[in-house]
């Protein structure tokens, strides 16, 4: 089943071109900050998004969540609400607006933008310390946000 | 069964102690003898916060790392002090003179702490003690000035510290130096980096709480220099408020930068009425 659903992705990634990307300043939100279409036009893979979920300098979003589901990766946050259940009461659109940039869901949220670019105050290259050169990229990929969106679905509570 | 199952993940995940603790009830007293004022009402700039209380970063560490504080036999901070009190009676430069020439023992330096950053008057600006010691060496010993924050400025501010261990943090937030305590409060508040955190996500709002590893203080300075284990030397406020800029994805100021002067002026106003702690000992 899991491995399936890898291979779907592969094949899909492998065939689709990148012009079916939206681009983090294209990206349409709804009045409460919900995005309805897929940002990478692909679906995503929950394996991939419980990696990133984990990966501190992509998601960690661990840092500041607790997920029963990956009790399995050490020190889990107490700064945003816990997410065993959020599967069962958020959509898929308000999930991917929420991690492409909560603000639009929660105004002035602790919670960082993963596809955002512009707009911030003194940007720095990556964990440097220095100041970013030239373009920032978001930090997470349209894909990637997929494949976290996919991964929050499957946290449906016990 | 899902309470168990939580309380299980606590157990294995988390520090055992304080999950969602904040901070301990523990005492403070340096050597059976210093007694340390760790939890204060927060002083009246405050109003407005969230925060009615400050809290002394020690509250927020493991007992094992609170208790290295409590002996200066095994705070490991104490070493370079030793090295700074060398220092302090050592001379140097053109004017072949010695910090001890001019201020006698280390002992004068009591308040001094406790009082800075301070406005100063000739020079038409606020200060940090390694400022003023910059001013010393150049302008009295004709020695060159310490880079900020390397070794011998950062035990010399150690050294001075521990001569206002105990004394109340009391810094001036009015007449001449408001104005770079309001720069100080706006860079506290502002959002910087990819992350879009301040100081006050973290230390204002989230004080208590754990993020990853980590759980986070009221960022206090109260206690610095501090010597962290993670490093085993001392380190400055100046390079902790890079470190956390850092962790923002954001462009850092540099240290003994007008900014981060301005921040520590206001970040050490946040903690008046705490004990002096430096050096302090952190994970
Ligand atoms: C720096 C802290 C922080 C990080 C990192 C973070 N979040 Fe959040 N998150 C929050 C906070 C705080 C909230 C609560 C919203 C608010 O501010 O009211 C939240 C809310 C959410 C919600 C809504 C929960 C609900 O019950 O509706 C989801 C879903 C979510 N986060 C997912 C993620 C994902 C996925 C990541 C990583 C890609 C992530 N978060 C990273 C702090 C964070
Ligand atoms: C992303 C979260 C975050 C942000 C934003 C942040 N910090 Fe921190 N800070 C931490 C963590 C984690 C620690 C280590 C645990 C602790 O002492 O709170 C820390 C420690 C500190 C300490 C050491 C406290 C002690 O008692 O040893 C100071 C001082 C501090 N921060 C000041 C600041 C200032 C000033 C800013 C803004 C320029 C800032 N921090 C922004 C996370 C953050």
């Amino acid at each position: 089943m899991r491995l399936t659903a890898i291979t779907m992705a592969v094949a899909l990634s492998a065939g689709m071109a990148v012009a079916d990307t939206v681009a983090p300043t294209q990206v349409t939100y709804g009045e409460y900050g919900a995005i309805e279409t897929s940002l990478s036009g692909q679906v995503g893979d929950a394996e991939r998004g419980r990696e990133l979920m984990i990966a501190r300098g992509k998601g960690n979003c661990i840092a500041c969540h607790a997920v029963e589901a990956l009790s399995d990766a050490p020190f889990h946050g107490e700064v945003g609400p816990p997410l065993d259940a959020v599967g069962s009461y958020r959509s898929p659109a308000e999930l991917r607006g929420i991690v492409a940039n909560a603000k639009m869901t929660f105004p002035e949220t602790v919670m960082p933008a993963f596809y955002k670019t512009t707009g911030f105050i003194r940007p720095g290259d990556g964990y440097t310390g220095k100041a970013a050169e030239g373009e920032l990229d978001p930090i997470l990929t349209a894909q990637e946000i997929e494949d976290v969106v996919a991964f929050l679905m499957t946290l449906q509570g016990s | 069964m899902k309470l168990k199952a939580l309380t299980a993940m606590a157990a294995l995940l988390v520090a055992p102690a304080a999950f969602a603790g904040g901070a301990d009830d523990d005492t403070l007293v340096i050597n059976g003898e210093i007694e340390m004022t760790t939890k204060a009402d927060a002083p009246e700039h405050m109003e407005g916060t969230g925060i009615d209380q400050v809290i002394s970063g020690w509250h927020f560490r493991a007992d094992e790392t609170q208790q290295i504080q409590m002996d200066d036999f095994e705070n490991q901070g104490m070493i370079f002090v030793d090295q700074a009190i060398n220092t302090w009676n050592t001379a140097e430069g053109s004017a072949g003179q010695s910090c001890a020439d001019c201020h006698n023992d280390p002992e004068s330096m009591a308040g001094v702490t406790a009082t800075y950053p301070k406005w100063n008057e000739d020079a038409g600006e606020v200060r940090t003690v390694q400022m003023q010691v910059n001013d010393c060496r150049v302008n009295r010993m004709g020695a060159e000035p310490w880079p900020y924050d390397a070794a011998p400025a950062i035990n010399m501010e150690a050294l001075i510290a521990s001569q206002s261990r105990g004394m109340p943090v009391d810094v001036a937030i009015d007449g001449p130096a408001a104005e770079t305590w309001e720069q100080g409060k706006d860079i506290y508040y502002t959002r910087y980096g990819q992350l879009e955190l301040a100081c006050a996500s973290c230390h204002e709002e989230n004080y208590g709480n754990y993020i990853r590893a980590d759980h986070l203080s009221q960022g206090q300075i109260n206690g610095f220099p501090t010597y962290r284990l993670k490093n085993a030397k001392l380190n400055g406020a100046h390079s902790r408020f890079k470190g956390c800029v850092r962790d923002t994805r954001a462009e850092t100021f540099a240290t003994g930068s007008p900014e981060f002067v301005a921040l520590e002026l206001y970040v050490k106003s946040r903690g008046n009425g705490l004990s002096v702690e430096g050096p302090s000992v952190r994970n």
